[in-house]
């Protein structure tokens, strides 16, 4: 054991890796490492996925050690005259379900004894066609005296299409379980399918739309570890300044959210206005609102200016008074309070156990925040300091988002008082060769929490696997959790309190 | 109270008071204007990451258009975006900007069915269906609710059930997974409706055309009253589509 765990391989956020050095174990052996290393506090899996190589799948898993800042990658191969089946690891790290579940629906890789063996997004290139996206086997609990309540895919308000199934004793829920797949458009396979660099990065964005820039400054980083493209410091702070915009825009635009399902009108219509400020700041930017446009591979074609950056501190200062104001007062509000306080709360242990990250797992107590773990862009030169809340419940989660608007505020004013950005960034590369034989992988801290890309190359160069993992893949667990023994009215508050991404599950 | 009625007057006053009129900033991306500088065209026409650019005489298909701007940003003398945002129109020829016009895109008034001004005018309920939408398009719709663009006084809402609806807006390339409830949800509405796409995923699959995880095939048997372009489109186009097809 301990010799094995001498050539494990240690890699960097952001970095590419020949494939040859990343050591194929035995399923046995690789379940013994995968299951030492994850149960240390430190660890948590990024990524497990398997791909189609040669003549077999070659499994990947993406381990991150918080503390030393290292990815381990650990990965074994299954040929395909072999059975298609293997012993899961998900009793004993719960947290791995949804990596097997995924496996299972695109592989039809039988995970034995898993507890949960379900699909996850009903993809166009499953394994099984002949099961339907209606078809979803849920949970049933044989009882006279409880009820279902079916809520979806269509929902009541301009969202995103899901299916919830609640199982209730009259007005408690006792089980929530959600279906999700009818927004997969194919995302994965059209950016191996796309081969123009251009068409590719247009695809990141959209990957979720809310997180434009997160998903994109992920697919960025990993293609310019591919292809072996160094950035100037300045863009890397330019990118960073643009993610924390988008965090902030959102929180705010989540906190209004929150006030509406509570009726709180003012907070309801004030907070909605302030993130307009913020999106429009964007816009002025780089031409779109929710930042679209903004990160391209290797450089910037409407780089961040002194003019930006003092119009930045203008828009910064009229908004952090006006949301100051407005978040005390919230925040005093015995009626908010009595709303927030206490609902939908989810203990550090069980957000551990289903492997949650970003917000999720900040406001039960859990620090993960890549930003400090495993730093990328911006936060290499200017460290950030997460904000940890303990308590897990939906006050908890309208506290971290007020509070991490703070921090990002006074993260971007440190940054405009040290950097100058006298000469604009480099221009975007517009075409860029990829190292033959590689894995890239690469993390960034969305507002939603942490985001994973990973790409494959095959001898010639050419990309032959694309993987994408936005946090919801995680967190629409904590909802579900969440959910347990509320009343179903609770329902809207905890899924705003979440704001989960139904396309960025989807893909 | 006193705190309230000072975070209000803080605020002051928020909403736009002619969304017919709104002078956008730069480098907000709008109509794009092609001149007739000569360039060469076939690169300019392999550039576009969505084949919305079509050569001889160059045109770009707004219908298609993802509002990169990649090709205004190498070939500023050929493309350049103008911060006209009212893009949208029930004809999709309007959709085509072609080389040396300068001209906006516009509703054709004669072509909008006659019930839609009779009936709508003064109350247009709209049921939104996203279907694959990477919620941008829906971000910027529930935009156009709130206090800045406030739709709600023209009497356009988006409400929740489709047998309260006037009509279904789409946003998404329409999936394999959601196009069946897309046609329950237009099944649902009662006549008279209307139909809009918007965003540019719905109106051509955007980034997404030809994705095998997606399925058109409902809208070759429907009527399209109002196509909204834009990745996503800007709360004030949406805004004055809307308005100028239910002729206010």
């Amino acid at each position: 054991m301990n010799e094995k765990f001498e050539n494990i391989c240690r890699v960097k956020n952001n970095s590419a890796t020949d494939l040859n050095l990343i050591p194929v174990y035995t399923y046995s052996e690789f379940s013994d490492l995968a299951l030492n290393l994850l149960t240390k506090k430190e660890n948590h899996c990024v990524n497990y996925f398997a791909s189609p190589y040669k003549n077999g799948l070659r499994f990947i898993a993406s381990i991150a050690d918080d503390t030393a800042g290292d990815i381990i990658l650990l990965s074994h191969f299954l040929a395909s005259s072999e059975p298609k089946q293997l012993n899961s690891l998900t009793p004993k790290i719960t947290a791995l379900h949804i990596f097997e579940r995924e496996i299972f629906e695109n592989y039809g890789i039988a995970f034995k004894d898993h507890p949960w063996l379900k699909p996850v997004r009903f993809p166009h290139d499953r394994f099984d066609r002949n099961l339907k996206v209606n078809d979803y086997p849920f949970y049933k609990i044989n009882s006279h005296e409880l009820h279902e309540v079916g809520v979806g895919p269509v929902h009541a308000g301009i969202i995103e299409p899901g299916h919830f199934r609640f199982i209730c004793n009259g007005e408690n829920v006792l089980h929530l379980e959600i279906q999700l797949g009818w927004q997969h458009r194919g995302v994965e396979a059209l950016i191996l399918e796309k081969k123009q660099l251009l068409q590719r990065v247009i695809l990141s964005e959209s990957i979720a739309g809310d997180t434009a820039v997160g998903h994109s400054l992920a697919f960025a980083q990993l293609i310019e570890s591919l292809g072996d493209i160094k950035i100037s410091g300045q863009l890397m702070v330019e990118r960073a300044i643009a993610l924390e915009l988008e965090r902030i825009a959102i929180h705010v635009g989540d906190i209004a959210a929150l006030c509406t399902d509570i009726s709180y009108g003012l907070g309801a219509n004030i907070f909605a206005i302030l993130r307009t400020g913020i999106i429009n700041y964007t816009q002025s930017w780089c031409g779109n609102r929710l930042g679209k446009g903004m990160i391209r591979p290797g450089g910037i074609n409407l780089p961040f200016t002194n003019e930006h950056k003092k119009r930045l501190l203008e828009v910064l200062t009229k908004f952090e008074f006006q949301f100051v104001e407005l978040a005390h007062r919230t925040y005093k509000l015995s009626s908010v309070q009595n709303r927030f306080d206490d609902i939908g709360t989810v203990n550090e242990d069980l957000i551990r156990s289903i492997g949650a990250v970003g917000m999720a797992a900040r406001m039960a107590n859990l620090n993960r925040d890549i930003r400090s773990s495993h730093p990328f862009a911006g936060y290499i030169q200017f460290p950030i300091e997460p904000v940890i809340l303990p308590k897990g419940d939906v006050f908890s989660r309208f506290l971290l988002r007020r509070k991490e608007i703070k921090r990002s505020i006074a993260w971007i004013r440190n940054i405009l008082a040290n950097a100058n950005f006298d000469t604009p960034s480099e221009k975007p590369v517009n075409e860029i060769v990829l190292k033959p034989d590689s894995f890239a992988i690469s993390l960034t801290e969305g507002w939603r929490g942490e985001i994973c890309h990973c790409a494959l190359t095959d001898d010639t160069g050419n990309m032959i696997f694309y993987k994408i993992k936005d946090p919801s893949m995680h967190n629409w667990k904590a909802l579900e959790l969440s959910l347990r023994n509320l009343e179903i009215s609770d329902f809207p508050i905890n899924n705003k309190s979440y704001n989960l991404s139904y396309c960025g599950y989807d893909l | 109270m006193l705190d309230e009625i000072k975070i209000i007057i803080h605020n002051g006053k928020q909403f736009i008071t002619d969304p017919k009129n709104v002078q956008l900033p730069e480098p907000f991306r709008g109509r794009p204007e092609i001149s007739t500088v000569k360039v060469d065209e076939n690169k300019l026409v392999e550039l576009c990451p969505v084949s919305a650019i079509s050569a001889n005489p160059v045109r770009i298909d707004l219908g298609k258009c993802t509002f990169c701007g990649e090709c205004a940003f190498r070939f500023p003398e050929k493309i350049t975006f103008t911060t006209d945002y009212k893009l949208s129109t029930n004809i999709p020829e309007h959709l085509i900007v072609k080389e040396g016009e300068n001209i906006p895109v516009e509703i054709d008034r004669e072509a909008i069915r006659p019930e839609i001004k009779n009936i709508f005018k003064n109350s247009f309920k709209l049921r939104q269906v996203s279907a694959g939408g990477d919620n941008s398009a829906e971000f910027e719709l529930n935009a156009c609710g709130n206090a800045n663009f406030d739709i709600g006084r023209y009497g356009i809402e988006f409400v929740a059930s489709p047998r309260h609806a006037d009509g279904i807006l789409v946003t998404g390339p329409i999936t394999e997974n959601m196009a069946e409830a897309v046609e329950i949800a237009w099944k649902a509405v009662p006549e008279p409706k209307v139909f809009i796409l918007c965003g540019t995923d719905a109106i051509s699959g955007g980034i997404f055309a030809g994705s095998k995880a997606i399925n058109r095939e409902f809208l070759n048997r429907i009527k399209v009253d109002l196509y909204i372009p834009g990745n996503p489109p800007h709360p004030l186009n949406i805004e004055n589509g809307l308005l100028d097809l239910i002729g206010r």
